[in-house]
């Protein structure tokens, strides 16, 4: 692929990087915002097969060899089973590793190549998480102070700390939160309210991407979709946004993109618009999803033995 | 939710009020505590007379002498009559004379009441925010030698018992280096008063090594609180806001770890005020851990009970003390506190 023609920009069907195009899809900077390439997870741990006091320490995989880019103003839905290590996707674009885990591969941010150190220096500085629970936030902690997260400390950033507050004032304004709301602790608010609390502090940090890790459990479809309105906006006003999910008929209908994720990769990532047919998807598996949903057959196709 | 379904089960006129109940609670406590006080002493094999008087005074001594004294310390009386009378006595006020020192019992307790406090208190403080950073240390770098120091530490100072150690500090730290004296609360021949320094001076050594218990505990505890805050979604979620440790810490960790370890801090008070009885007597501290064991054994049942009563509110004051933080520290407690007591 030519410098010119990235500048250029490219029709939807058009492929390059492994993936298609949606409209919306465009390089500024000549690069994507994030880019993944053989991507790998593995743990090391205790072979559960082997008898007890012989189980010698094995690699388990979890994701191998995944490719996946989003672009600046798009949301694009990693779609996958429950239990299919979605989240340490999430996980590895934090630079958040457990101990036993073994992360090989290339992640490009901002056209820059990044590694474990420079991935945990963007937390919060370019990119941020919007995670699955509201248990993720300090119960013991009014929900103002935890938009506002840590703020640095001594006089000499006595503006940085006021910005900050404003940014925190307004955020509660545009969405529509009552100033008394930052004074209360998530015991007294509504699930709605923590959702969007949840929101605020991914934008409180002015991200360039936000990774959403399946952040409308529970809710159904149309309230999914509706909940799902701040992070279109946030897309449409250049930002990009990974989400992450279960549930393909959602990220249809918010996404512009959707990536497949299956058996630990992505074995399709294409514009939403082509799933209106099953003949323009050209995984096996997509075209079984896509046989799947309630409004077309609805129906279980058996994928030919030994794919991929 | 809890408070409505408990509200369905008790209607809300029947409850008494929060004040009522805990001086209930309290005056049951006390009426137990003193009866079965009563009965040790009334089981206990100690001759008083002998065990006051010396056994060399009680076989010179003429027959009518010893009915004499054997009648002032109550010898032969069935104990149930002799709580009955201090019971009796106690309702209005009156906690009886201690037959040992001669002296009202609420004038002795009193007295070693205030020596006492300054050294319960500070063990007490130190315990809690010794106990708090060492476990908050070893929970930030668990698995690292740091942390197994700190485990290892806290181990063998809860395996080891309060007096050894007493025994051990005198020896190394009065004895050896001569850094602090080797007994007693004031300097020994001194009379009247003594300056803030010296007494203090005088408590280093009992109070340190009161706080060693408590410490292990409170630092064990601790430590495992950091660990599960540390590995609980809103770390995880601070962390990918670029939070680093100490400051995850600082934010978060804290606040969720003061309420357990406050918990513990004020439902030690029953340990340390344990723990003083030995330590005192190896310090030679003239506190109400010392007074109960000379109570004890020399049979005096009125001031081994005034003693037990003032131990007995002491530790049932830490733990209301702890019950009523809870609502102070934890929000999601407001209004649960007077139940929850």
């Amino acid at each position: 692929m030519s410098e010119e023609m990235r500048q250029a920009g490219h029709g939807d069907a058009e492929r390059h990087h492994h993936h298609s195009h949606a409209t919306t899809s465009h390089h500024p900077g000549g690069h994507h915002l994030l880019t993944v390439e053989h991507l790998s997870v593995s743990f090391s741990m205790y072979d559960t097969q082997a008898p007890f006091f012989s189980a010698r320490h094995i690699e388990h995989t979890m994701i191998s060899d995944m490719s996946i880019s989003v672009h600046a103003g798009e949301v694009v839905a990693v779609v996958g089973a429950s239990g299919s290590g979605k989240t340490l996707l999430a996980d590895a674009l934090m630079g958040l590793y457990e101990p036993n885990a073994h992360v090989e591969g290339n992640i490009w941010f901002d056209g820059v190549l990044q590694d474990a150190t420079s991935l945990a220096r963007l937390r919060g500085h370019g990119i941020s998480l919007v995670p699955q629970s509201v248990t993720h936030l300090d119960p013991l902690m009014p929900v103002g102070e935890q938009v506002l997260g840590a703020c640095p400390r001594g006089r000499a950033a006595r503006a940085e700390r006021a910005r900050r507050q404003r940014r925190m004032e307004e955020l509660f304004a545009t969405y529509r939160l009552d100033p008394s709301v930052m004074r209360r602790y998530p015991h007294e608010l509504s699930g709605g309210m923590l959702r969007r609390i949840l929101i605020m502090c991914a934008l409180m940090d002015d991200p360039k991407l936000i990774v959403a890790d399946e952040p409308t459990p529970g809710l159904d479809l149309d309230l999914a979709v509706r909940a799902l309105g701040d992070l279109r906006t946030f897309a449409n006003d250049g930002g990009g946004v990974m989400l992450i999910t279960h549930d393909l008929e959602l990220a249809l209908r918010v996404a512009d993109r959707v990536a497949v994720f299956y058996e630990g990769r992505i074995v399709e990532e294409t514009a939403t618009a082509s799933f209106a047919r099953p003949d323009t998807l050209e995984h096996p598996f997509t075209r079984a999803l896509w046989h799947a949903l309630p409004e077309h057959d609805f129906c279980a196709v058996p994928l030919s033995g030994g794919e991929e | 939710m809890a408070d409505r379904m408990r509200s369905r089960l008790r209607p809300p006129q029947m409850r008494l009020p929060f004040a009522v109940r805990m001086a209930l609670r309290l005056v049951t406590l006390l009426l137990a505590v003193s009866f079965i006080t009563f009965l040790l002493v009334g089981l206990s094999p100690i001759d008083p007379v002998q065990a006051n008087v010396g056994q060399a005074a009680v076989a010179t001594m003429s027959p009518e002498r010893r009915a004499m004294l054997a009648e002032h310390w109550d010898v032969g009386v069935p104990i149930l009559e002799r709580y009955a009378s201090w019971l009796g006595d106690a309702v209005h006020g009156d906690l009886g004379e201690s037959l040992r020192f001669g002296r009202p019992v609420v004038e002795v307790v009193g007295e070693r009441l205030q020596s006492s406090a300054l050294l319960l208190g500070a063990s007490s403080l130190i315990s809690g925010v010794v106990g708090l950073a060492l476990g908050v240390l070893a929970g930030v770098r668990a698995g690292t030698r740091l942390d197994r120091v700190i485990r290892g530490y806290c181990y063998v100072l809860s395996a080891a018992p309060t007096f050894w150690i007493a025994l051990v500090a005198l020896m190394v730290f009065a004895v050896y280096l001569g850094w602090f004296p080797v007994g007693f609360s004031v300097p020994i021949g001194s009379a009247g008063e003594v300056s803030l320094a010296a007494r203090l001076h005088h408590m280093v050594l009992p109070a340190a090594v009161l706080s060693l218990t408590g410490v292990a505990n409170i630092a064990l505890h601790t430590r495992e609180k950091t660990v599960d805050v540390l590995a609980s979604d809103y770390v995880r979620l601070a962390r990918t806001r670029g939070e680093g440790t100490w400051t995850l810490v600082r934010r978060h960790a804290l606040r969720n770890l003061v309420l357990p370890a406050l918990t513990l801090a004020c439902a030690q008070m029953s340990e340390i005020v344990g723990g003083s009885v030995l330590v005192e007597q190896v310090f030679s501290y003239p506190g109400l851990g010392q007074a109960a064991v000379t109570a004890g054994l020399g049979g005096d049942a009125p001031l081994l009970v005034g003693i037990a009563l003032a131990c007995t509110v002491l530790v049932f004051a830490g733990n209301l003390i702890a019950n009523l933080l809870y609502g102070v520290v934890d929000p999601r407690m407001k209004g649960e506190t007077l139940h929850v007591a």
